[in-house]
């Protein structure tokens, strides 16, 4: 079966990887991070000999700013690594994840614009620990009473909440000006070397620097999480409930904590995405882009932070790469537009034929084979 | 707060209300009867309820009465109603077995956990309405009205006009026939049986799957005779269409206690009431969150809706 054949190859990389020295393996991870931020760079790709521009086939993208996509990556990337923290770690499925994003983004908006109603005109490094504690008490908001009963009230609680948020910053002529939107955000801080600010409106390169290094912290936080007393807890409860409570785990508390946890991830990525839009408006916080999230940890592997960063840059790099290479061959094919309904398929596919994702998270992937071997003698049940 | 809105026109907001409700209610069906033997939410439902919007205006111009169309006479409005009604119903509940047999049924035969029931629900979901919104450039879709609206008789001042007459009635046919069909029909005592217990259920030689098909099937025609209620009431679709009032008709079915078909009836048209209050009471652009926050206030209090929650309790 699948799962055995899997096990084979990945676990031959896997034990590689894990005989190797120590000194290598952090010497690799640090290249690879190097490489991260020297990505965006121009005179990079001239060095390797095909520069933007030239007909070269290269994993950069022709049709829009290759920083800005990138940045628009590890905005999905860093919303992945959050929402993994609540689907693949604790087992709950929030549908409504980019409401807190939208929350973050309007909170930091409201208070530092000088175009918004509140007349505050704080400095935007001030207004981001306020949009984080924001999502992250609505978390607690929406998930106290939901959070009590069984799962699937939350998927769709969680759904109406982010549509809910949409269509009030929509509607809302008054506070969120509607489709007009909160122009004038300021970026965040910080000079140049030559003077200039450091964080501009052409350049999108500093911007991704500053969500990678957001990435790098998250990360090493929600690892440290997912190894220690909370972790553990959170997979007793994925697992299953019933037991977990049996042996002590206040699951209740600990589903709250993961649901708070995912929310101020999504808080933060919506700051800084409103620092570099310097505009946000109703039509940015679309549920689709909740979808896409969700798809993202999916098709990576919930329950793995690998399998996350990887299922979010592919969600949103990979449609972009394509559009360039639409151009190349000669076709006008904008992948974008299909972009919902190629991940919905694959999300559907996914959870049928390898529900354990990508980069699958060893233990997930056993809990998966395992139900499949229980259903084994259903299957020869003659009225089938 | 403005109070004059409400007490003045209380009786209308009633009425009104009620058509509305009565097409939250039918699509809430769907939701209670897949609930009901699935512990599924599925959300694919709103879409379901899409397909038959589009298709039963698509027979419409078929017909030959597009955007410019005068009204037609009775004789015609009939057939074309008639038309309609049978092509929606079957095209949302061909669209309701497909998500059944595509997504859910190898999922059920691979003993999935429920997280991945709900995955693929929502991708489903996703799925139907991109391909539509893809297929109609994403622009809403128009059509003549078919039946000008005539005041029959006043109600405490409120008039009530034929479509909605109309509306309200069809909806309570519908109801007393799927409520009479699971009571006392064979097969609606096969429903019941797995929604009590499944697995006592199959022992008993109750075919599940059969059954299972059976409940996406009657989630769909319901869900088609809401869609032709929408487009004879709103002359209007889009591919998103299904998104918001799918979320409000589930908020129906658990206000009236999900797997429970007549408090599917009762939270539709309570929520169609209490919405267009609310929406006198505060303001139009108000109504769409009051479903939201029912469904989370009744989840604080009431989680089992107002009438209980089991599809297998429920008998004549």
């Amino acid at each position: 079966m699948t799962a055995t054949v899997d096990k084979k190859r990945t676990a031959g990389f896997r034990s590689r990887w894990a005989a190797m020295p120590k000194q290598v393996r952090w010497a690799a991870i640090a290249a690879l991070i190097v490489l991260l931020y020297i990505l965006p760079n121009k005179w990079f790709y001239e060095y390797l000999g095909f520069p933007i521009g030239s007909d070269y086939f290269a994993f950069y993208t022709t049709r829009s700013d290759f920083a800005g996509v990138l940045f628009d990556t590890a905005v999905f990337v860093l919303l992945a690594v959050g929402l993994n923290v609540v689907v693949g770690f604790a087992g709950l499925l929030d549908l409504g994840y980019f409401g807190f994003y939208a929350l973050g983004a309007y909170t930091v908006a409201l208070l530092t614009s000088p175009e918004s109603r509140f007349g505050t005109n704080w400095p935007w490094l001030a207004a981001v620990p306020l949009a984080v504690m924001v999502a992250m008490v609505s978390g607690v908001i929406l998930g106290g009473p939901t959070l009590r009963l069984r799962g699937d009230y939350l998927a769709i609680v969680t759904l109406g909440f982010a549509e809910m948020i949409r269509l009030y910053a929509a509607r809302n002529e008054g506070v969120l000006q509607g489709q007009r939107g909160i122009p004038a955000i300021p970026h965040p801080p910080g000079t140049g070397s030559d003077g200039k600010p450091l964080f501009g409106v052409v350049d999108a390169r500093p911007y991704y620097w500053l969500m990678l290094t957001l990435i790098l912290i998250v990360l090493l936080l929600v690892r440290n999480l997912a190894n220690s007393r909370v972790g553990r807890a959170w997979v007793a409860i994925r697992e299953d409930e019933d037991a977990a409570e049996i042996m002590g785990v206040p699951t209740f508390k600990y589903k709250l904590w993961a649901f708070a946890i995912g929310a101020a991830v999504a808080g933060l990525t919506g700051a800084v995405f409103a620092g570099k839009q310097t505009f946000i408006n109703s039509d940015q916080f679309v549920l689709e882009s909740s979808i896409l999230v969700l798809a993202a940890v999916i098709l990576g592997g919930a329950g793995n932070i690998k399998g996350a960063i990887v299922g979010g840059a592919v969600t949103w790099y990979l449609p972009e790469w394509l559009r360039g290479i639409g151009d190349l061959l000669g076709v006008e094919f904008d992948a974008a537009e299909y972009r919902i309904l190629v991940f919905g398929l694959v999300v559907i596919v996914m959870m049928i034929f390898r529900p354990q994702g990508l980069v699958p998270n060893r233990r997930r992937a056993a809990e998966f084979a395992d139900r499949r071997k229980e259903a084994v003698p259903q299957e020869t049940v003659p009225n089938e | 707060m403005n109070f004059d809105e409400l007490f003045g026109n209380f009786p209308a907001l009633t009425i009104t209300g009620l058509e509305q409700g009565a097409i939250y209610a039918l699509i809430a069906l769907g939701y209670t009867l897949v609930y009901g033997v699935l512990r599924l939410i599925n959300f694919a439902h709103s879409e379901v309820f899409m397909v038959g919007t589009f298709t039963a205006m698509w027979t419409w111009q078929a017909l030959g009465y597009d955007q410019n169309a005068a009204a037609p006479s009775l004789g015609p409005l009939i057939l074309a109603l008639i038309a309609g009604l049978v092509v929606a119903m079957a095209a949302s509940a061909l669209t309701a077995v497909t998500v059944e047999l595509v997504a859910y049924r190898p999922l059920r035969r691979r003993n999935a956990p429920p997280l991945a029931f709900l995955i693929t629900a929502i991708g489903a979901s996703f799925v139907l309405a991109e391909s539509f919104g893809i297929g109609t450039r994403r622009a809403p879709f128009g059509q003549a009205d078919l039946i000008p609206s005539k005041t029959v008789f006043t109600l405490f001042g409120a008039e009530v006009t034929n479509k909605q007459l109309l509306i309200l009635g069809v909806t309570l046919v519908m109801m007393v026939a799927l409520d009479q069909f699971v009571n006392r029909s064979r097969l609606g005592r096969g429903i019941r049986a797995v929604a009590q217990d499944a697995d006592t259920a199959a022992l008993m030689g109750v075919n599940k799957n059969r059954v299972i098909l059976l409940v996406f099937v009657l989630g769909g025609l319901m869900a088609g005779v809401g869609a032709l209620l929408w487009d004879i009431r709103f002359n209007y679709t889009k591919f998103n269409v299904g998104f918001l009032i799918g979320l409000k008709a589930f908020a129906a079915a658990v206000l009236g206690g999900i797997g429970n078909l007549r408090g599917a009836l009762l939270g539709g048209l309570l929520l169609g009431v209490v919405e267009n209050y609310a929406s006198g009471l505060f303001g139009g652009e108000w109504k769409d969150f009051t479903g939201f926050v029912l469904l989370i206030v009744l989840l604080m209090f009431r989680p089992t809706g107002l009438l209980g929650e089991s599809l297998g309790r429920a008998r004549a």
